[in-house]
C-alpha cells in the first residue's frame, strides 16, 4: 500500500521509454510522442480551424499562467495557484461546452476562464488583493473561484437540479453544469454528498476531476484507495478516466458526459489524470516531497508538446502558425500585465456596502466611522 | 384574528410564501411526505409539490450547499435543518459560503436563502436536540439572525424573511412550538429586524428572545406582584439587533438583565451588556447582568430544569441588580 499505488513514482524509477508505457487505463487519442490513436466509444472530429484553434489555447493559457507565476515573483499578486502542466485538461473541457453551459471552478482554472472568453482580470485581482474574486457570474455562466475545497461541488449540484427542475434538459440544446475540482476535493465531505445529490435527482451536472496527483504534498494514495472515477459508479454515477495531458481525448470525453447531462440523462464523473509540474501554489516548496526524475516522467507527456508534433504531422499547422501563436500569446500576456500593474487599490468603503442587500444599521455606522477615521489621518498628515 | 400554534403559524405562513413566490421552494430532512418531525411542512407537499416541498438526502451540508447553487439559479430555497444540533456539518456552507459569497461577489450575487432551525432546550430530548448555536450565526458578518417567540411573530417572521434578499438563519423555539395565541393575519405590524417591546416598566429591563421571553414575561408577572415593574423586551432580532429600544429602556429604568438559554461565555448577551455599557454608561445604576445556560454543553434532560434560565433564576438576578 501506500507509495506502492503511485503509477507516477513507480514508472518514473525505472524510466521508461516510451513515455506512453506503464499509464493507466484510460481513454487516449493522442500519445505523449503525438502519434493519433483510436477508441472503442470516444473519437473527436474537428474542423481545422478548430484543431489549430486548441493549440492556440493550450499556449496562450500556458503564458497567461507563467506571468501570473512572475507576477506573483515580482510582488504584484500576493500569490500564484498555476496550471502549468494541465492545459490539456482545462482547454479540452473548456472547449467541450456550448454556450449556455455553466461553469463552477476551484481556484486554478484560468485555463477554462480562457476558453469561456470570460476577462481574465478577476483572477487576478483576486490575487492581488483588490477584491475577492466577484464578477457577474449569471451573465459568464462561470461562477466565482472556490477557495474552500469542494464547496464549489455543492454549489453546483444544486445549480443543476434548478436547471433540470427548469425544464432546461431532456435535448442537444439542453443546459449542462460542469464543476472542476482536484484529486484532494474527493476526500471532502462534500464532494460525496454533491456526488449523492447528482445521482438521487438525476442532475445535468458533470464532476470534471482534475486528478494532478498531489493536494498540496499529499499523493493520491494519502485521498483514496479507489480512484475517483471508480468511486463514481457507487453512487450510481458514471465515472471516466481519460488522459488528462491528451487535449483531443479530454474535449472527447467531456463533450459525451456534458451531451448525456444535456439530454437529461443524468450526472458523470470525468477524472482527468494529469500532473501539477509547478508546486501547489507559489508558496509552496513542492522540492520536499518530490524529485527531478518524477517530474522528468511527467515533462515527457507534456500537453503541448505533442499535440504540436501532431499538428505538424497532420500539416494542419507549419512553424509559422506556430510562430504566430507565440507572438499573439506574447501581446496577450503584455495587456494583461499592464491591466494588473494598473489594479489600484480600493477604498476603505468597499469592505461594507457588499455584505447585505439591505445594510444593518451598525455596519453604516462603522463605515462611517472608518471614513471618518481615514480622513482624519489624512487631515493630520496635512498639518504635518 | 385565529388562534393557532406557533406550528400551525409557521405553516401557515409558509404557505403564504409558496403561494406568493413560485421560486420559493422548501427543502430538507423529511420535511416533504412526512412534514417535518415537527409537522411544520405538513401538507405542503401535497399542495405545491415534490418539486416545490423537496426530502433532500441526509447531509446537511449538502442542504445549504445545493440551496446555494439553487439560488444562483434563481430559486428561493427555505431550508430546514431538523435539530440544532445537527446544523454544525453545514456550518462552512453557513459560514464561508452563504454568508461570504454576496459580498465576494461585489454585491452582484444575492442569496435569498432562509435556514430554519428548531433550537433550545426543555422538551425533555436527548443529546444534541436541545442547543442554542445563535451566537455562531450572529457572529457571522453576511447572515441575519432572528428568533420568533409566539405564534404570531412566527407567522409574519417566516415571510418576512423570504421576501429579503438576505440569507436569514431563522431560529424557532420547539418549547414554544405547540403554544397557541392569536394571529393577526391581515397585518405584519413590525419589521423583521425589529426589537418588540412587551411590557412597560421602569425599574429593570429584561431582555430575551425565543424561548425565553416566556420566562421573562412571567418573571415580570411574578415581580408585579412584589410591586417591581420590569419592561421586557424581545429582541428577535440578533443579527442586527434593533439598539435603540434598549438604549432608550435601560436609561429610563438603568438596569438590565439579559436572558437566553445559550451559554453565556462569549454569547449574545455579553454583546448586550458590552453595548449597553458603551451607550448607557451614565444611565446605569448596576452592571448589566445575565442568566443564561451554564458554560457547560447542555446536560442530560433530567438536569435541564437546574441549565435553563427559569423564573426564580431571573428574579434573583433582578434582585441582585437592585441591590447592587
Amino acid at each position: 500500500m501506500g507509495d506502492t499505488q503511485r503509477p507516477a513514482k513507480k514508472t518514473a524509477k525505472s524510466r521508461p521509454k516510451p513515455a506512453s508505457a506503464n499509464e493507466p487505463e484510460f481513454v487516449q487519442l493522442l500519445t505523449p510522442e503525438g502519434q493519433r490513436v483510436q477508441h472503442p466509444d470516444y473519437d473527436i472530429t474537428l474542423t481545422d480551424d478548430e484543431y489549430r484553434g486548441l493549440y492556440r489555447d493550450l499556449v496562450i493559457t500556458r503564458e497567461l499562467d507563467a506571468q501570473g507565476t512572475a507576477l506573483q515573483r515580482q510582488g504584484q499578486l500576493g500569490l500564484w495557484p498555476s496550471l502549468l502542466g494541465q492545459e490539456a485538461a482545462q482547454v479540452g473541457s473548456g472547449r467541450a461546452l456550448k454556450p449556455q453551459d455553466t461553469v463552477f471552478p476551484a481556484y486554478r482554472e484560468l485555463g477554462v476562464q480562457w476558453c469561456r472568453g470570460i476577462d481574465l482580470i478577476s483572477s487576478f485581482a483576486l490575487f492581488r488583493g483588490t477584491d475577492l474574486g466577484g464578477r457577474d457570474v449569471a451573465a459568464d455562466r462561470f461562477n466565482m473561484y472556490a477557495i474552500v475545497i469542494a464547496s464549489q461541488t455543492l454549489h453546483a449540484a444544486g445549480y443543476a437540479m434548478g436547471v433540470a427542475m427548469d425544464g432546461a434538459v431532456g435535448n442537444d440544446d439542453g443546459e449542462a453544469v460542469v464543476v472542476y475540482h482536484g484529486d484532494g476535493a474527493t476526500s471532502e465531505g462534500d464532494f460525496n454528498e454533491a456526488l449523492i445529490w447528482a445521482g438521487v435527482f438525476n442532475s445535468p451536472l458533470v464532476l470534471f476531476c482534475q486528478n494532478n496527483q498531489y493536494a498540496i504534498s499529499e499523493t493520491n494514495a494519502r485521498q483514496f484507495r479507489l480512484p475517483p472515477y471508480r468511486r463514481a459508479e457507487g453512487f450510481g454515477v458514471p465515472g471516466i478516466l481519460v488522459d488528462g495531458n491528451d487535449v483531443l481525448a479530454t474535449y472527447a470525453v467531456t463533450q459525451a458526459a456534458l451531451d448525456r447531462a444535456r439530454r437529461g440523462e443524468g450526472p458523470s464523473l470525468v477524472e482527468a489524470y494529469t500532473y501539477r509540474m509547478q508546486p501547489h501554489t507559489t508558496s509552496d516548496d513542492a522540492t520536499r516531497y518530490r524529485d527531478e526524475a518524477e517530474l522528468d516522467f511527467w515533462r515527457a507527456k507534456d500537453p503541448i508538446v505533442r499535440y504540436r508534433k501532431w499538428l505538424s504531422a497532420e500539416g494542419l499547422a507549419d512553424e509559422s502558425y506556430f510562430a504566430a501563436v507565440d507572438t499573439e500569446a506574447g501581446e496577450q500576456v503584455r495587456a494583461l500585465r499592464a491591466r494588473v500593474m494598473a489594479l489600484t487599490d480600493p477604498e476603505v468603503t468597499e469592505m461594507f456596502d457588499n455584505v447585505y442587500a439591505e445594510m444593518p444599521p451598525g455596519i453604516a455606522a462603522q463605515r462611517a466611522e472608518a471614513v471618518e477615521f481615514q480622513a482624519s489621518l489624512e487631515e493630520g498628515s496635512d498639518v504635518r | 384574528m385565529t388562534t393557532m400554534s406557533m406550528i400551525k403559524a409557521l405553516n401557515e405562513g409558509l404557505r403564504r410564501v409558496l403561494e406568493d413566490q413560485p421560486k420559493s421552494l422548501v427543502m430538507g430532512e423529511d420535511v416533504g411526505r412526512l412534514g417535518g418531525v415537527f409537522r411544520v411542512t405538513d401538507g405542503l407537499q401535497k399542495d405545491f409539490g415534490s418539486d416545490r416541498i423537496i426530502d433532500t438526502p441526509l447531509a446537511e451540508s449538502g442542504i445549504i450547499g445545493t440551496a446555494i447553487g439553487l439560488a444562483l439559479r434563481g430559486y428561493r430555497p427555505i431550508c430546514e435543518i431538523q435539530f440544532d444540533g445537527f446544523v454544525y456539518p453545514a456550518f462552512d456552507q453557513l459560514v464561508s459560503q452563504l454568508a461570504k459569497i454576496p459580498n465576494r461577489s461585489g454585491g452582484r450575487v444575492r442569496l435569498p436563502v432562509v435556514v430554519r432551525i428548531p433550537y433550545g432546550g426543555g422538551i425533555g430530548a436527548i443529546e444534541h436536540h436541545s442547543e442554542s448555536p445563535e451566537a455562531y450565526f450572529a457572529h457571522t458578518a453576511g447572515l441575519k439572525v432572528v428568533t420568533c417567540s409566539n405564534p404570531n411573530d412566527a407567522y409574519w417572521m417566516i415571510q418576512q424573511a423570504a421576501a429579503g434578499d438576505d440569507p436569514v438563519i431563522f431560529f424557532e423555539p420547539k418549547r414554544r412550538y405547540h403554544s397557541k395565541d392569536d394571529v393577526d393575519t391581515e397585518s405584519a405590524g413590525l419589521d423583521l429586524y425589529r426589537a418588540r417591546t412587551l411590557r412597560e416598566g421602569r425599574t429593570a429591563t429584561l431582555i430575551a428572545y425565543g424561548p425565553t421571553v416566556d420566562v421573562a414575561v412571567n418573571a415580570a408577572a411574578a415581580a408585579a406582584e412584589e410591586g417591581t415593574d420590569l419592561e421586557v423586551i424581545d429582541l428577535r432580532s440578533l443579527s442586527p439587533i434593533d439598539w435603540e429600544p434598549l438604549f432608550a429602556s435601560v436609561r429610563k429604568t438603568g438596569r438590565a438583565v439579559v436572558v437566553h438559554e445559550a451559554p453565556g461565555n462569549i454569547g449574545v448577551g455579553a454583546e448586550v451588556a458590552a453595548r449597553l455599557s458603551e451607550e448607557c454608561f451614565y444611565s446605569l445604576e448596576s452592571p448589566v447582568l445575565r442568566v443564561t445556560g451554564y458554560d457547560v454543553p447542555y446536560p442530560a434532560s433530567r438536569l435541564e430544569d437546574d441549565y435553563l434560565p427559569n423564573l426564580d433564576r431571573v428574579l434573583d438576578a433582578v434582585d441582585r441588580s437592585l441591590e447592587y
